[in-house]
Order: C-alpha cells, then structure tokens, then sequence
C-alpha cells in the first residue's frame, strides 16, 4: 500500500545532486538511446527546468521523440542513465516512476465506448493499489483534471464521437488526473488546427504556472517559441542549442537545424520570435 | 459508467437470466422426467426416478456446466483484452485443442481418464496459448484480428488431426478420446468438478489480480507503461490465467469453442470496453451461456443428446460473423 497519499504538485524540496547547475528533478547522464542498431540519442546529457515549458525542437528523425520515450523508460537506455533525483530510473520501481512523471504518447489509442470520463480516471491508476482503491482523492483529481482541460460537458461522451481537438484534450486530462511534477507530451498538437492547438498550449502553460514541468515535443518552431521558457534544440540525436527561445533562434540555427533561409521577426504581442522561411538552403551552402 | 449502471444495465440481466437457465437446467431433459415430476422432486417429492434424475445426473451437469461458462468467459475477456483482438477465443485460437490433444496424448501413452488430473490440459492449454500469440506476432499478423484467427484455425486444425491420429493409432482408447475431440457436459460429476476446483480457482484469482493493469494495456504498451505498469509481465499472468482457466474447463467438459468469444460480445454490448466491468457481467453471462447451450443440446434432439460443443458452435459462428462483419472490427 502507498503510504503517501498524493504527490506534491509544487515540490520546494527537490534534489539537485549539482548544485550549480539550474533546479531539475529529471537528467540524462551521457545517454545512449537506440532502435534495434540505430543509435538514435548518444552521448547525451541534459537537465530539465523545474516549473518551465520545456520544448524539444528539431528536424524529422533528429531523436525528439526517442528522447522523451528515453525519459519516460519506454525506450530502456542502452547506456548512461536518465535519473531521477538522482536516481537511476531503472532502479525505481515503475510504479513510483509513474507518480512522478507523466507520459503521453504520440497518437495514443483507446478502445471503442470508452467515456472521457473513463479515460481520464486511469490516470488515477498510479495512486491506487490491491488494497488502496478509489478514494475521494482520485475523485477530486478527476475532477480538476477535468476542469483544466474545460471537458464537463462531455465527461459522458466516448472518445470516438470527439472532435480532434477534444479528444487531445481528454488525453492531457488524463495525463493531468495522473498528478505527476513532471509531465512529457509527445507533439499534443499534430493533427490539431490553430484554435485547438492553442488550446492544449495553454493548457501546458497553465500547468507550468501551477508548478508543475511539462516537456513538450513539437512540429512549429515559431508554436514552440511561443509557449517554450527552455528550448532544446536537437539534431541528430545531439543538442545544437539549448535555453530561452529569444536567446536561442538565430537565422544560423534555423539554417543549422532545417536546412532552411529564414528571417527571424518578433511577435508584437509576446516579444518572442517568429520565424519566417525564405527558401531552402542551396547544397553545399548548408552548415 | 457508475456502479449503479454496472448493476442495471450488466449484473442484473445477467443475474436473470443465469437464474433461468439453472432452473431449466434442473428441469429439463432429453429423458422422460418432464418439467412437472422434475419440480416435484426437487421440492422434495416421493419420486425415486424423478429424484435420481435431477439430483444425481442433472445436478452436478448443472453445476459442471457453470463451472465450464465461468472460466471460458474471464478466459475469453482476458484473452482478447491481452491479444488486444476481439476474435481472441480460446477456441478460436487453438487453446482448447491444444489442452484436449494434451490429454488425448497422455491417454494414449497409458494414462486413464480417471486418474488424469487437470494438469495436462493445462499444460496443453499453456502451450495453445504461447503458439497463436506467437504465430500472430510474426511479421505483419500483429495488427490484423483476422490474422490471429487464422493462425489458431490452422493451430487447430493441426491439433484436431493429431486427435484423429491418435483415434488411428490407438483404437482402444477410441470412446474416450472422442469425447475429448467435441466437447460435452453430459455424464459429469461431481468428482470431476472438484479435481478443476484448485486450477479454475488460480486462474480467476490471477484474473482479479491482473485486471486492471490489463485494462491499462487498452490504452496501449507505452501509456500503460506510463501509469506505473510492465506490459510484458501483465500479459504473461494474462495468458496463465487463460491457461489455467482453458486447461481447467476442457479437462472438465472438453473442447467447448465460441464461449470465449459470445460472452465477452455480449457483455462488451451491456456495460462498454472496461475490462473489469467486462469480467463482473462474465461471470454472470458465462454459465448462463454454456447452461442455456447445454439445455438447448438436450431438447433439440430428443431423446438423444447434441453434444455441448456442437451447440456452442452453432451458437457462435454466427457472432463470429457478426464482429467479422460488422462495419470495422472494434478495436480493443
């Protein structure tokens, strides 16, 4: 039986076994990530930020989306570590892992009839065990889950009648009901048009100011911009550039990462950049 | 869905009718002991034949055959959760004739019907389990349901034939592998019963236990990985369970196909995809499934018997038509 009864949304007392280097729960010491013999992620090592957006960037198949499966174990490391406080995340049980970290796939799957309301309960599954079943607790979290993602009035519906956007919610709401500090999100808005997109990121953002750490995957450098306090650029499995997206996006990085000839221009409203892509890089011409 | 629905929609019809198929399990027969002289002796009535019937042959029948709906129904729900296929059946797959070929194979090696534990259809059912979700695991079958069922036809059928082999082989020992090639609960007893009792009971103990992590695994490997559990082992308890369960109903009764597959279809129809929801209402819907068959199989034919495995198949071919049918196989 779990003895602690929930998980601390805003943890003050979090580890950090390198004091000079900025708060973070959850590290990669020198991690090596693979498909079958394809080394995708080697060598790699990085922090997350407590309580920012995290946004991981980069062109297909730079190992954005092998990474965060390596931070959420569903990718064993192949060598290094990712670690948890410290610790090494093989050497904690799944099921503790799973109060801590938050993890939603890419195109995740549901069986047909399932309810909103359904799917967001087993977020609850974490916190429950032979002996500690539902209590007022999970209630309480389903509710608020429910509440975030604005999805009352269609908590009876089954996912299959949802439109895109709804349905995308009604999977963050799951992964929120999991009350998890930190929470990993695998592109949470492909396949979503602009409103519903800005509505899963704003979702991230306001999780970000209740204190929890999302790590976002995601397609549009200007979107990740927009909604990043820390950005990590990627390619080929390394990092290129790493920090606030103002500090980081130069014409040189877009070139860099896409192969592509931008502008770089400002948002008006939010002072960050906005990218704007010229041409593609002549051959030969690229970094 | 809350438990008030689960009651109503789910555990109340079930309850129903499982309640009207055991008392037409009590009163009806292929014999002369009609519903009236039954009803008589079961109240307590003078009538030695009446009495003989329904305490000694149809009673433990009646209770045999609960015992066989109850574990090919959660074996069925568990099954099809853990293959995440809704035409997953252990018939359907080759679990039972794996089991029963099991046992076919120790009868002939000397064993007799009467000291063979359930332990050899277990073993059978385990090793019927491992080969269809191997065989659906090879590359490009993982996706397609119908691909599964095809690679347990083509077990089955290769199970069936070394039955009939073994017929050829050992022609003494013919009646009592016959039985074991088409199932049957007539002529059971209670003996029989207790000897599964150990086997059914581990398997619906580890169904209980591996529930709601199977559940979890709906959502796929990863989200399911994500909410704290290992896909690799919850399908490994899944599919002992299933083992357990097969081995256990088809040393009692023989290989009964579709039960596995008609049960879940029905109550996936009252109470939705949840997996716990689906084995509450199950084990309900199991022996009211197998009972109804078994009755239906006295009647029919009167005054002989239609074997219970030719009434289940009767039964569920045309379910199995309907989900094949249907306009896209629900995905689980």
């Amino acid at each position: 039986m779990n003895p602690d009864q929930s998980v601390p949304v805003n943890p003050g007392q979090s580890v950090s076994a390198h004091p000079a280097e900025p708060d973070s729960r959850l590290r990669t010491r020198d991690l090596r990530l693979a498909h079958g013999s394809r080394v995708v992620v080697d060598g790699l090592d990085l922090a997350l930020p407590e309580h920012q957006v995290t946004v991981i960037v980069g062109p297909n198949g730079c190992g954005k989306s092998t990474l965060l499966g390596g931070l959420a174990r569903t990718l064993p490391a192949r060598s290094g570590a990712v670690l948890l406080d410290g610790r090494e995340l093989t050497r904690i049980p799944t099921r503790e892992i799973a109060r801590t970290i938050g993890m939603l796939p890419q195109s995740a799957i549901a069986p047909d009839g399932l309810t909103v309301r359904d799917l967001v309960r087993y977020g609850r599954q974490p916190h429950q065990g032979l002996l500690r079943q539902w209590s007022a607790d999970d209630a309480r979290a389903v509710e608020e889950a429910l509440t975030a993602a604005d999805l009352h009035g269609l908590a009876d519906r089954p996912l299959e009648t949802l439109s895109g956007g709804q349905r995308q919610r009604a999977w963050i709401a799951m992964a929120v009901a999991q009350e998890t500090p930190i929470l990993l999100l695998d592109e949470p808005t492909s396949a979503l048009d602009m409103g519903h997109a800005l509505e899963v990121l704003e979702l991230v953002r306001s999780l970000a100011a209740q204190g929890r750490t999302p790590v976002l995957v995601l397609h549009d450098l200007t979107t990740a911009c927009r909604y990043a306090d820390h950005m990590i650029a990627l390619k080929d499995g390394a990092i290129v550039a790493q920090g606030p997206p103002t500090a980081i996006i130069t014409p040189d990085l877009v070139r860099e990462l896409y192969g592509v000839e931008s502008a770089i221009l400002t948002d008006p409203v939010h002072d960050t950049p906005v990218i704007c892509p010229l041409r593609v890089t002549p051959s030969g011409a690229a970094a | 869905m809350t438990l008030r629905a689960l009651f109503l929609r789910g555990l109340l019809p079930g309850a129903g009718v499982l309640l009207a198929a055991v008392v037409a399990s009590l009163l009806l027969g292929a014999g002369d002991v009609g519903p009236e002289r039954a009803l008589s002796a079961l109240l307590g009535g003078a009538d030695g034949d009446a009495r003989f019937t329904v305490l000694e042959l149809r009673l433990p029948r009646t209770l045999v055959a609960v015992a066989v709906g109850l574990a090919l129904g959660i074996a069925g729900a568990l099954l099809q959760a853990a293959a995440r296929n809704p035409l997953a059946e252990p018939g359907l797959l080759g679990v039972s004739a794996g089991a029963s070929f099991a046992v076919v194979v120790a009868l002939v090696l000397g064993a007799s019907a009467a000291t063979l534990g359930p332990y050899v259809a277990v073993l059978g059912a385990g090793a019927g389990c491992l080969l269809a979700l191997g065989a659906a695991r090879l590359r490009g079958a993982g996706d397609d349901p119908v691909r599964l069922v095809l690679a347990g036809a083509a077990f089955s059928g290769l199970m069936a034939a070394g039955s009939s082999v073994m017929l050829l082989v050992d022609a003494r020992a013919a009646d009592e592998i016959r039985f074991w090639t088409i199932g049957s609960v007539a002529g059971r007893e209670l003996a029989d019963l207790w000897a599964v009792v150990p086997v059914v009971g581990l398997g619906l103990l580890l169904a209980v236990l591996v529930a709601p992590a199977l559940t979890a695994l709906s959502l796929g490997d990863d989200v399911a990985t994500g909410l704290g559990h290992r896909p690799g082992r919850v399908r490994a308890v899944a599919v002992a369970a299933v083992a357990l369960l097969v081995g256990g109903a088809t040393a009692l009764a023989g290989p009964v196909a579709f039960v596995g597959l008609v049960v879940p279809f029905a109550a996936r129809a009252l109470v939705g995809p949840d997996l716990r929801r689906l084995l509450a209402v199950s084990v309900l819907l199991g022996p009211a499934t197998v009972l109804t068959a078994d009755v239906v199989s006295r009647l029919v034919a009167r005054p002989y018997e239609m074997p219970l495995g030719v009434m289940t198949a009767l039964l569920g071919a045309p379910v199995l038509v309907a989900v094949v049918r249907s306009h896209r196989l629900p995905s689980l």
